[in-house]
C-alpha cells in the first residue's frame, strides 16, 4: 500500500468517526450529558435504512436510500426526545449517574433490536450508483466512501449553520455558556434542552444509515464504535465542532497508519494510549473551551 | 450452607462471594471517593488470566498449552516463566493489576482529568484490553480464553470436600476484604475520600493533595479486584475476555449502586442480590436479563440513588420524625 492509499483509507475512517461523534459531540461537549445509548441511536439508524430498504426498495428503486437518511434522522431523534424527557432531564448535573442510567437503556435498545430483527446481522443492499469506485493518483477511492465523505460534509455544514445562523442556534449557544443566564433572558431552557439532544440523537441515525453501505448490521452495531467516537470528542475537547473534526481526523488517520505497521489490536491499544498520553500535556483537548468555572 | 447444595450451586455461590471482594473496591472509589471506574474488569481480568495461565501450565506439565502451538509458539515465552511457580503467580496476579491501577491513576489523576473523563478513559482501557487479549491469541488463548484446569494449588477441582475448601478460602478473603475496607473507612482517610467525593477543590485547598489520596485509593480498589479475580478461576473454570470486558465493569458498578453506595456492606450485599438475581430471571427468561437489568439502571438512579441500603436509612429516619412529630402533637393537645 502507497502512502495516499493509506491516507485515503485514514481520512475515510475519520470521516465516518466524525459523522459518529459529530451527535456525541452536541449531547456530551454541548450540555455535557453522557449518553452511552448514543451507540444504540446509530444502530436504531442502521435498522430504520434496513426497515426502509424492505418497505419501499422495490417501489422507489435506489432513491430510497435518500428516503432512510431522512427517516433515520427522525427515527433516531424521536429515540432521542423520548430518552431525555423520560430520563435524562431528571438527571442535569449528575453526569456520572445519568451515564449509568443511559447504559441500562442501551441494554435494553439492544435486546429490542435482537427481539425484532433476530441475533444474527442483516445486509443491506447499497444503491446500485455507489458500486463502482473512482481511480484517482493510484488510489481505489469507491464511490461508498466517497459518498459518505460528502454526506459528512453536509452534516457539518447544517449543523455549523443551525449554530450559528439560526435563531434556535443562538439560543442553544446561550444555553451552553450560561444556563442560569439564559433563562434569565426568557430561553426556555428545557425545551432547548431536548431539541438539541434530538439533533444529536438524530445524527447518530444518520450515522448509522452511513453504515449500513460499508457492512452488516446487528444489534451490537453502536457498541464496536461508541468508545471511539467518545476518545474522539476527549480528545478534541469538549464544547468545540472544531475539536471534534480536529479529533475525528487525528484517530482516524493514526489508527489507519499503525495498523498498516502493526496489527489491528496493536493499533488500537497503541491509538488510545498516544491519547492518554496527549491528556498529559492538554487535559483539556486540543481546543479548550476558556471558562473561570472552578468547579 | 455449603453442605445443602449442589456442587453446581455451591460453585454460583462462590462466585458470588469473589463479585462481593470486587464490589468492596468499587465502593472505595466510587461510593466514598466518587470516582466512576468503568475498567475494573481488567483488574479482576487479569488477576483472574495470571492465575488461570499458572494452574493451565501447572496441570500440563512441561507441554505447551493447545492454543500457544496453534499461535505459533515453539516454547514457552520468557514473560510467561514466572508463572510456572505457584507463589510467583499469586503475588503477580495482585501486583500487575496494582501496577497498572498505579499508572492510570497517576497519569490522569495528576492532571485533574476528572468525573466523566476518566470513566471514558479507563472505559476506553477495559476495551483496548479485550482488543489485545483477543488479538495476541497465541499468548491469550484468544476470544476462547484459558480453561481445563486439574486442580488449583494442590486442590482437587472435581473433588467435591475440596470445593467446599476453596469455597471457605473465598468467604474468608471476603470477610479480610471486608474488614480491611471498614479499617481503611474508619481512619481519617475514609473523611478525606468523602471530602473529595463532595468538594475535591476545597480538599485541596485545606492542604490534601487530592491526586495522591486518588491514586492510592484506586490502587487499592484494584488490589481487591484482582484478589477477588484469584480464587474466581477455580469456581468458573475458564476465563476469557468476557471478563475483562466493559458490560462485566458497568455490571459490578450496579451491584454497589443496587445495593447501596458509600456503605461497605450495601455493597456486599449488592452483588449478592444482583447476581442471584440475573441467575435466577436468566434460568427461568433466557433473554429477559437484559431488558431486566437495563430497568434496573434505569429506576435505581432515578427513583433510588442511594440503594437498597440508603432507601431503609431514609424509611427509618422518616418514620422517626413521624413518629416523633405524632407524640409531640399529642403532647401538645
Amino acid at each position: 500500500m502507497d502512502a495516499l492509499t493509506i491516507l485515503f483509507n485514514g481520512i475515510s475512517l475519520s470521516s465516518i468517526l466524525l459523522l459518529a461523534a459529530l451527535g456525541l459531540a452536541i449531547t456530551f461537549g454541548l450540555m455535557g450529558i453522557i449518553n452511552m445509548a448514543h451507540g444504540e441511536f446509530i444502530m436504531v439508524g442502521a435498522y430504520t435504512t434496513y426497515v426502509v430498504q424492505k418497505a419501499l426498495g422495490s417501489v422507489l428503486g435506489d432513491a430510497y436510500f435518500f428516503v432512510s437518511i431522512v427517516l433515520a434522522f427522525l427515527v433516531a431523534a424521536l429515540f432521542g426526545v423520548a430518552l431525555e424527557v423520560l430520563v435524562i432531564r431528571r438527571l442535569y448535573g449528575r453526569a456520572t449517574d445519568s451515564l449509568l442510567a443511559t447504559w441500562g437503556v442501551s441494554l435494553i435498545l439492544q435486546q429490542l433490536a435482537r427481539s425484532i430483527f433476530g441475533a444474527p446481522n442483516v445486509n443491506v443492499v447499497a444503491p446500485a450508483f455507489l458500486g463502482g469506485s473512482l481511480e484517482l493518483l493510484g488510489v481505489t477511492m469507491s464511490y461508498k466512501r466517497l459518498f459518505i465523505l460528502l454526506l459528512v460534509g453536509a452534516a457539518l455544514a447544517l449543523v455549523l449553520a443551525i449554530l450559528y445562523k439560526t435563531e434556535f442556534g443562538r439560543r442553544m449557544r446561550a444555553c451552553i455558556q450560561n444556563r442560569e443566564m439564559a433563562a434569565c433572558l426568557g430561553i426556555r431552557t428545557k425545551r432547548i434542552d431536548c431539541m438539541t439532544f434530538a439533533l444529536g440523537s438524530g445524527l447518530a441515525g444518520v450515522a448509522g444509515c452511513a453504515l449500513t453501505l460499508l457492512g452488516s448490521i446487528g444489534p451490537t452495531l453502536g457498541t464496536s464504535y461508541i468508545v471511539d467516537t467518545f476518545m474522539v470528542v476527549v480528545l478534541g475537547g469538549v464544547g468545540k465542532l472544531i475539536g471534534t473534526i480536529a479529533g475525528a481526523v487525528l484517530i482516524g488517520v493514526a489508527g489507519t497508519v499503525l495498523e498498516w505497521v502493526a496489527t489491528a489490536s496493536i493499533a488500537k491499544a497503541a491509538v488510545l494510549f498516544l491519547v492518554v498520553l496527549f491528556l498529559q500535556k492538554k487535559p483539556q483537548g486540543l481546543f479548550a473551551l476558556r471558562t473561570r468555572a472552578l468547579d | 450452607m455449603p453442605f445443602v447444595l449442589s456442587l453446581f450451586r455451591l460453585t454460583l455461590l462462590a462466585k458470588f462471594v469473589c463479585y462481593a471482594i470486587v464490589a468492596l473496591g468499587i465502593d472505595l472509589i466510587w461510593g466514598y471517593t466518587g470516582i466512576l471506574s468503568l475498567g475494573h474488569a481488567v483488574f479482576f481480568g487479569l488477576g483472574a488470566y495470571i492465575v488461570a495461565m499458572h494452574l493451565k501450565l501447572a496441570s500440563l506439565g512441561t507441554v505447551l498449552p493447545a492454543f500457544m502451538k496453534t499461535g505459533g509458539l515453539d516454547a514457552l515465552p520468557v514473560f510467561l516463566e514466572p508463572l510456572r511457580s505457584g507463589p510467583a503467580a499469586l503475588i503477580l496476579a495482585i501486583l500487575v493489576p496494582v501496577v497498572l491501577a498505579f499508572l492510570l491513576g497517576f497519569m490522569t489523576f495528576r492532571n485533574r482529568i476528572k468525573g466523566v473523563y476518566f470513566s471514558i478513559l479507563s472505559q476506553a482501557l477495559a476495551w483496548a484490553f479485550v482488543t489485545i487479549f483477543i488479538g495476541m491469541q497465541a499468548y491469550t488463548g484468544g476470544s476462547n480464553g484459558i480453561t481445563g484446569f486439574a486442580d488449583y494449588f494442590g486442590m482437587s477441582l472435581t473433588a467435591p470436600l475440596d470445593m467446599v475448601k476453596l469455597y471457605y478460602l473465598a468467604v474468608a478473603v471476603l470477610a479480610l476484604a471486608y474488614i480491611g475496607s471498614t479499617w481503611l473507612i474508619s481512619r481519617d482517610l475514609g473523611k478525606i475520600l468523602i471530602a473529595i467525593r463532595d468538594g475535591e477543590n476545597r480538599t485541596n485547598f485545606t492542604g490534601y493533595d487530592a491526586s495522591r489520596y486518588k491514586t492510592f485509593i484506586f490502587c487499592i480498589s484494584a488490589a481487591l479486584a484482582a484478589l477477588a479475580g484469584a480464587p474466581y478461576v477455580p469456581f468458573a473454570g475458564i476465563i476469557s475476555p468476557k471478563e475483562l470486558d466493559i458490560a462485566f465493569s458497568v455490571e459490578m458498578v450496579i451491584w454497589v449502586a443496587v445495593g447501596g453506595r458509600g456503605t461497605l456492606i450495601g455493597a456486599v450485599l449488592g452483588a449478592f442480590l444482583v447476581s442471584i438475581l440475573k441467575t435466577g430471571v436468566s434460568e427461568t427468561m433466557p433473554g429477559a436479563w437484559l431488558y431486566f437489568v437495563g430497568l434496573l439502571f434505569v429506576l435505581v438512579v432515578l427513583c433510588l440513588p442511594k440503594g437498597i441500603v440508603g432507601g431503609v436509612e431514609g424509611l427509618r429516619t422518616h418514620f422517626r420524625r413521624c413518629l416523633s412529630g405524632a407524640a409531640r402533637a399529642q403532647a401538645d393537645s
